[in-house]
């Protein structure tokens, strides 16, 4: 005798009508909250650190903001399809959710790839790696880990995709879906403060 | 427990049925045994540092060793001794407390505990495999980046897995006393033990990452040749002593405001009188946990972050005094008029009392920046955090063993022997501590290995390990204690003391699997004394019998954090042959197949039928 996961047509908000959903809703907001402080120890970091280049490459020489441009623009785009992929999970319309999510998940593979694009663009062109400076070490660790978290999300992603693609929306996995789709906000706001502190500023100073 | 235990089981099933569990009551009990293990560890580590000191220019123990052996006692005493007692404590009594039947996240809270486990043996394996850590607990940059062997690799991965377990456990604290507490269980309800809890782990979830990317930062220094503290390619390892101490501090709190949620349990329950300033208790924890993050730097006095930063700090830091304060205040003034009994644990709280005091006061000495810098690095500071740390935390965690270890036992600890312990260790902790006051005044630095004669600091240092030894005998007298107990003791009732004022006496002890039968009705603050008054001898039920919905045990926990421990391995040796790396890569395909499998795996749980209920008795 288990509980009933089905749907009905009264659940307003499926990721939220059960206790285990609830639960994970907001367990998730205080991982977040322990996330903030991870990421701003690394921006702490980064930033007393973003000068010393040991006769390096400085993030002058480093930065193009075109590249940088697109790569926010997709992640951004993401974040928006996440919120059309929940707007369709709180209509019961499965279908459409998986539609969005999945176009979610191409964006995120594009900036991923981007992304990597860049980071060999800086090591074959410019011979500016993790171990090159102080700068070299905090530039990756801190764009690093937020990449990390876009690899982790995507990973995420396409597993429940896949593992669901069958069995339709159910009380069961519309929480971890919803949970999900906060988690890629959270990351793509971590994107526009890297955007900022890390490119924007780098360009000027 | 007792639909299970009325089936004997092998002790293949015992152990199964331990290694898979995700009761937080079990899950609690484990985190104390494996704790007290720890605790031990550390004591021998503190009692050989004691005897290296007992005379001057003495050759027990080597430098070298000597130097891993004050790492080593830190850090277990901090990471995986008081800090899983603690979470012991909140695992095993606070769902009992605010009527909730089991913690938001089970799966989780196993996971937690594997991880903090592991880490813990794993840092402690470095003993055999080449040389423990040895840069102190603090691991400054950059000799913890220069020392040499893999010492200190272990002590980064260990305390990375731990950190991690400790961070689930806050986590899956706050969201059960967010979402779970029981009909009626307001917020101003909850017993300050609960409340306490709920701020510590607060605490651990904003201090806890902070201390994850020092370790990760000081990992990527020493195995992958990053420039963080190297001051060559423009690194700075004034970086880690920010975000060790931005996390360390903290931590101080994450340990102490538990042990004052057992005291205010303690000094409530054997005065028989509500606790004195309920409201203005919680307040000045939430005004110690918030003060507890703007104080760090006062670890860093004399780095030389210049007077204005200093000065900030230091007025920071004694403002912590405040709200402590209204906290021992208010304990004197639950006992004030209260029909109080001398318990063994009320014995613990009460010596607590003045020892944490002078903690306290010596914490506002070494906060004036400008005297601190005669302060730094001196045995003045040992005195001082061993006053906070062993008058507060450790008699708070004995003490608080000594009080609910009916509830999770089912057994009552014997009060005589408990006694004996406590004057023992009281005696013991003061003549060890108190005089390294004196010593610190008159220069004696800390981890030093060795001090030279006539310099007047013989006779403080023979003292001092004389009251070591003292404590030690207190301890051997606490686990006879539990042995006797085990063996001799009736089966408690209830409510054992007689005066429990909170939910978790209200059912049987040990509690049951399900913890209430019946969710009770909560009626205000001290629920069960409220019913008690009443004339009723148990609680309202606020709900009919039905069926409960239970978690289902697993063993992933356990795998994934053995996937990780292996990963750890291998991270620590692909520095010597890239070989190794295949073990990384092994231990992480574990960790992250296993994750994967929790996540694609549909997990229901179990219910325990109504019929299956009713035929148990209350």
């Amino acid at each position: 005798m288990s509980q009933d996961f089905s749907l009905n047509p009264e659940i307003q908000d499926p990721a939220k009508a059960t206790h285990e959903g609830k639960n994970k809703y907001i367990g998730l907001w205080f991982f977040l909250g322990g996330e903030t402080v991870l990421f701003a120890s690394l921006f702490a970091t980064y930033l007393s650190l973003r000068n010393s280049t040991a006769g390096g490459p400085s993030s002058q020489d480093l930065f193009g903001l075109e590249l940088v441009f697109v790569m926010t623009i997709l992640l951004l785009t993401s974040s928006l399809t996440s919120v059309y992929a929940i707007y369709h999970m709180k209509n019961h319309d499965f279908k459409k959710m998986q539609l969005w999510f999945g176009i979610t998940a191409l964006l995120g593979l594009g900036f991923l790839g981007f992304e990597i694009y860049e980071f060999t663009h800086y090591i074959t062109d410019y011979g500016f790696t993790f171990r090159s400076s102080a700068f070299g070490s905090a530039f990756y660790t801190l764009v690093g880990f937020h990449g990390g978290h876009v690899v982790f999300g995507l990973s995420w992603l396409i597993a429940l995709m896949v593992r669901n693609a069958k069995r339709g929306l159910s009380l069961y996995n519309a929480p971890k879906y919803n949970t999900f789709a906060i988690y890629w906000h959270f990351i793509d706001v971590v994107w526009v403060f890297i955007f900022t502190v890390v490119y924007l500023m780098g360009m000027v100073s | 427990m007792s639909i299970a235990s009325t089936q004997k089981k092998g002790f293949g099933a015992i152990l199964w049925d331990y290694l898979t569990t995700v009761d937080h009551k079990k899950i609690g009990n484990m985190y104390l045994a494996c704790g007290a293990f720890f605790f031990i560890l550390g004591g021998i580590e503190a009692l050989i540092i004691r005897i290296q000191l007992i005379k001057p220019e003495n050759d027990f123990i080597s430098a070298g060793l000597y130097n891993e052996m004050i790492t080593m006692h830190g850090t277990t005493m901090i990471f995986f001794a008081a800090m899983p007692m603690l979470l012991g404590f909140m695992n095993a009594i606070m769902p009992l407390q605010i009527g909730a039947r089991d913690v938001a996240f089970p799966f989780l809270n196993s996971l937690g505990f594997w991880l903090f486990f592991l880490g813990g043996i794993l840092m402690n394996l470095s003993w055999f495999l080449g040389g423990a850590p040895d840069a102190g607990w603090t691991a400054y940059a950059p000799l913890s980046t220069q020392s040499p062997g893999h010492g200190m690799d272990f002590y980064v991965m260990g305390l990375q897995l731990s950190g991690a377990g400790t961070l689930m456990g806050g986590i899956n604290f706050l969201v059960t006393i967010v979402t779970m507490r029981g009909p009626g269980m307001t917020y101003m309800r909850m017993p300050l033990f609960s409340w306490t809890t709920f701020i510590a782990s607060i605490l651990i979830l904003f201090a806890f990452p902070a201390f994850t990317v020092a370790l990760f930062l000081l990992q990527f220094d020493r195995m992958f040749g990053s420039a963080f503290f190297d001051i060559a390619l423009g690194g700075n390892s004034i970086i880690w002593q920010h975000l060790f101490w931005i996390f360390g501090h903290p931590e101080v709190y994450i340990l102490i405001l538990p042990a004052f949620g057992i005291f205010s349990e303690i000094f409530a329950t054997f005065s028989k009188k509500r606790l004195f300033g309920y409201t203005s208790m919680v307040f000045a924890t939430f005004l110690i946990a918030f003060l507890g993050f703007m104080v760090w730097a006062h670890h860093m006095f004399t780095v030389g972050l210049g007077p204005v930063a200093n000065s900030i700090f230091a007025v920071g830091t004694m403002a912590i005094a405040v709200p402590t304060g209204i906290k021992i205040f208010n304990w004197l003034a639950t006992m004030w008029g209260g029909n109080i009994r001398m318990s063994a644990s009320m014995l613990w709280a009460l010596g607590f009392i003045p020892s944490f005091t002078i903690g306290g006061m010596t914490g506002v000495m070494l906060g004036a920046s400008t005297a601190d810098f005669q302060y730094h690095d001196t045995y003045f500071v040992i005195a001082h955090f061993h006053y906070v740390i062993v008058g507060g935390v450790v008699f708070g965690i004995l003490a608080g063993l000594q009080y609910w270890w009916p509830k999770m036992f089912g057994k009552v600890l014997h009060e005589g022997m408990g006694k004996i312990a406590f004057w023992l260790f009281f005696i013991g902790f003061h003549l060890t501590f108190f005089i390294q006051h004196f010593l610190g005044l008159m220069g004696m630095p800390r981890r030093y290995w060795v001090f030279l004669e006539n310099q007047g600091l013989d006779t403080g240092n023979l003292i001092s390990t004389i009251g070591a030894f003292f404590m030690a005998a207190g301890s051997i007298v606490f686990v006879i204690n539990i042995i006797y107990t085990h063996t001799k003791a009736e089966k408690a009732t209830n409510d054992p003391w007689g005066s429990g004022r909170t939910l978790e006496w209200a059912i049987s002890s040990p509690a049951p699997e399900y913890n209430f039968k019946q969710l009770p009705l909560v009626r205000g603050l001290d629920p069960y004394w409220i019913e008690k008054m009443d004339g009723n001898d148990k609680m309202t039920p606020a709900e009919p019998v039905n069926d409960i919905h239970m978690p289902n045990g697993s063993i992933l926990p356990l795998v994934i954090t053995i996937g990780f421990f292996i990963a750890s391995l291998g991270f620590i040796y692909q520095v010597d042959n890239k070989a190794w790396l295949i073990v990384l890569f092994t231990g992480m395909v574990i960790a992250i197949g296993s994750m994967l499998i929790r996540s694609l795996k549909d997990d229901h749980g179990h219910h325990i039928h109504k019929e299956d209920l009713e035929k148990e008795a209350d």
